[in-house]
């Protein structure tokens, strides 16, 4: 019986996997990660997932109080955390995060503050951001 | 082959096990790198604070380092220079950012690689290369060296190097010391795999450096003999062969800065440590051929006539003895493929970059070379050296043999330097010349290690035109191409050569620098310079300035200091370089 049921959790989450891929939320990195998962680490993607998510929320919750502040000017600041945030994320495989960021860098390197970053970029980045997190979070094994 | 024969008995199965140290703030990186250099059988030890990493690194051995470029506590690229500057271990930076100019930092701090998040496991699986290559440039290097420090101590600091004579009693001794290398006659212990480094490198760390220069101060200069500061400095395990190369490449920076202050100490000893990775990189290759080449009927002045010449991509080719006596002089190579932008050249007025850009160039170039750029530098002086032979009558300096058979390099070599380096401004010829061989120890050596099939097309008989209308051109090129690849530098520098002769057309593209058209300029200075406004992101026109004159006097020193023993202090005692350097390129030109 057990038995079953693990192999239908498996067979749920490939699916999933699979529909990740496809979605370009994922990508290979995330195979890579799979494949570092043996006999010796079995529960590392997992214990790397879970990290990428703590990490990142705190670096979501910098940045979202940042870009929030009416006087924000201190894009190297958040430079900074965009920068790590977009290193954890390739690093992940959460290739539309990645890519989420790579936006978000090239507005913000325009130092183009009126209304462009916030309006144009900040919500659909957390929101994105946070989709695509529970996405992988749902994923993981 | 010595070298892989001692690698090799190190650890049979080499890469596996190397000793790497991977630092990241970033905690999903940091275990997914750890896993991943696990995975290629790596000897694994990780930190997230830069400082931690420091202290792991001065307690125990480690073969390699990456690091993340940003970190709170401490930027990657203070990082790195730290480690270059003490443990002189290979250093991969490692960032999501991968714009180039951030790219060009790194490499230009001394960044061995420069990789890209995420990480991949194929990267990873040849980062290895880093310490082969580090581990073997520096042996050769130390075995370069420390024949000459052999040489020099057995000279007994004497004065009387100078005469050609001596050549040939120089080169006997290498050659007796030959067998001598391989014992520990440093008296330095070898904690470590002693199949791995016969002699441990001195490193000059702050804390030494400082009490060397005190003794220095309290000697004098004139009195500052190795021996002497040695006793001075109570320090054990160090020899006065350390001693007096750490002395040479103090004169070379400091002729004009009081040696007291502590920025210029950082700065030698950055210095210094580029030196020594320069000559070991440099000992490799050797573009003789082309110094030989370069020797023209008229000398010095002539360098359209030499240009033109076949021998150009003759010479270029020639092997190059790796002997010891390359050992100083790859430094002025270095410093000639360092200061492939000139700030000088710049500064000249010729108009042909921005300062800021031309030290933007001067440390990347100064980086990017690493130890392909080093052989180029290497070959270079020696052409200057040997043209001088010929030409040269009123230098007293004797340069560094590139070739340690060839008697008649002695006197000449370094004035030509000296000339190319404070002459440039004037005399773009010079820096042509320089270029030349550059290119062709760069097409050389981009030839070995890859198909730069143009390059090694320039090589075929171009004159050097007017240098100066090179520079200008091809401004954008290759940045890209910068990325960890210290090739390209070579390339760009011989293009340019390649370029000037050829009425600027340069038959291929890519990779065409101006950096490389300001290579050929200040062999020395270039490199002080670039030294200098190294790891100083604010470095000003007047430190690039500064060094440019004298270094071209250290350069000089360098290479009297190792025939003469010390010959080359005396002219501290006479004051300003600048117009001695500027004499000796006058004398160069009345040779046309």
């Amino acid at each position: 019986m057990l038995g079953l049921a693990a192999d239908r959790l498996r067979a749920d989450m490939n699916r999933l996997l699979s529909f990740l891929f496809h979605q370009g939320i994922l990508d290979e990195q995330f195979l890579q990660l799979q494949q570092l998962q043996d006999e010796t680490s079995p529960n590392f993607v997992s214990e790397v997932v879970n990290i990428y998510f703590h990490e990142s929320e705190k670096l979501l919750r910098n940045l979202r109080s940042l870009l929030m502040d009416r006087e924000f000017s201190d894009y190297n600041k958040m430079g900074i955390h965009l920068n790590q945030f977009m290193g954890s994320s390739s690093s992940i495989g959460a290739k539309r995060i990645r890519n989420v960021c790579l936006a978000f860098r090239a507005a913000s390197d325009q130092n183009n503050r009126a209304g462009y970053i916030h309006a144009a970029f900040a919500p659909p980045f957390f929101s994105a951001s946070t989709f695509v997190l529970e996405c992988i979070r749902g994923a993981r094994t | 082959m010595r070298v892989e024969r001692i690698i090799n008995d190190t650890n049979d199965e080499f890469p596996i096990g190397i000793r790497v140290l991977a630092v990241d703030d970033d905690p999903t990186c940091l275990l997914l790198l750890e896993s991943l250099l696990r995975r290629c059988k790596y000897n694994v030890t990780t930190t997230n604070q830069a400082i931690t990493a420091l202290k792991l690194l001065r307690q125990n051995k480690f073969d390699l380092v990456i690091s993340d470029v940003h970190m709170p506590d401490m930027d990657g690229f203070k990082l790195l220079e730290l480690v270059g500057l003490e443990m002189d271990l290979p250093v991969i930076m490692l960032s999501a950012n991968g714009d180039t100019n951030v790219v060009m930092k790194g490499i230009t701090h001394g960044a061995c690689d420069y990789l890209l998040k995420p990480v991949r496991i194929e990267e990873l699986n040849n980062i290895w290369q880093h310490v082969v290559r580090r581990k073997r440039f520096e042996r050769k290097d130390r075995y370069n060296s420390d024949s000459q420090d052999k040489l020099r101590a057995n000279s007994g600091e004497a004065v009387g190097m100078g005469s050609i004579g001596n050549n040939g009693k120089l080169k006997k001794k290498r050659k007796d010391q030959d067998e001598d290398e391989e014992r520990d006659e440093n008296g330095h212990h070898n904690n470590e795999d002693p199949s791995i480094r016969k002699k441990p490198r001195v490193a000059w760390s702050a804390e030494l450096h400082g009490k060397f220069v005190a003794a220095v101060n309290q000697l004098g200069m004139k009195n500052a003999t190795p021996k002497k500061i040695l006793e001075l400095m109570k320090v054990e395990k160090l020899t006065t062969q350390n001693v007096g190369s750490h002395l040479q490449a103090f004169i070379r920076t400091f002729s004009a800065y009081s040696y007291d202050d502590p920025k210029v100490i950082t700065k030698l000893t950055k210095f210094r440590l580029y030196l020594k990775r320069i000559s070991c990189a440099a000992n490799q290759q050797v573009n003789i051929a082309a110094a030989v080449r370069m020797r023209s009927p008229n000398g010095l002045g002539n360098f359209h006539t030499l240009a033109g010449s076949n021998q150009l991509h003759n010479a270029a080719f020639r092997s190059f003895p790796p002997r010891g006596v390359l050992g100083r002089l790859n430094t002025h190579a270095a410093l000639l493929i360092r200061g492939l932008p000139s700030p000088g050249t710049i500064r000249s007025g010729h108009g042909q970059n921005s300062v800021n850009s031309g030290n933007d160039q001067c440390k990347l170039q100064s980086f990017v070379s690493g130890i392909h750029n080093a052989n180029i530098l290497h070959g270079l002086p020696m052409s200057l050296e040997l043209d001088q032979v010929q030409t040269n009558k009123g230098v007293s300096h004797i340069g560094e043999l590139p070739i340690a058979d060839s008697t008649t390099v002695f006197p000449v070599s370094s004035s030509l330097i000296e000339a190319t380096v404070t002459g440039f401004s004037g005399n773009p010829l010079l820096g042509v010349t320089s270029n030349s061989l550059m290119l062709e120890a760069s097409s050389q050596q981009a030839g070995n290690s890859r198909d730069i099939d143009p390059a090694i097309g320039f090589r075929n008989g171009n004159t050097l035109s007017d240098f100066a209308p090179l520079a200008p051109a091809s401004n954008r090129k290759s940045n890209a191409d910068l990325q960890r690849e210290p090739i390209p530098i070579n390339w760009n520098a011989g293009e340019l050569i390649t370029s000037a002769p050829q009425e600027w057309n340069s038959p291929y593209q890519s990779n065409v620098t101006p950096c490389s058209m300001n290579s050929s300029i200040p062999v020395s200075g270039t490199m002080v310079q670039f030294g200098l406004c190294l790891d100083q992101n604010n470095s000003t026109d007047s430190d690039s300035i500064g060094p440019l004159s004298f270094i071209d006097n250290s350069a000089m020193e360098q290479s009297i200091i190792d025939k003469e023993g010390y010959l080359m202090l005396e002219p501290w005692g006479q004051g300003s370089h600048i117009p001695y350097n500027i004499g000796l390129l006058e004398d160069l030109w009345e040779f046309q």
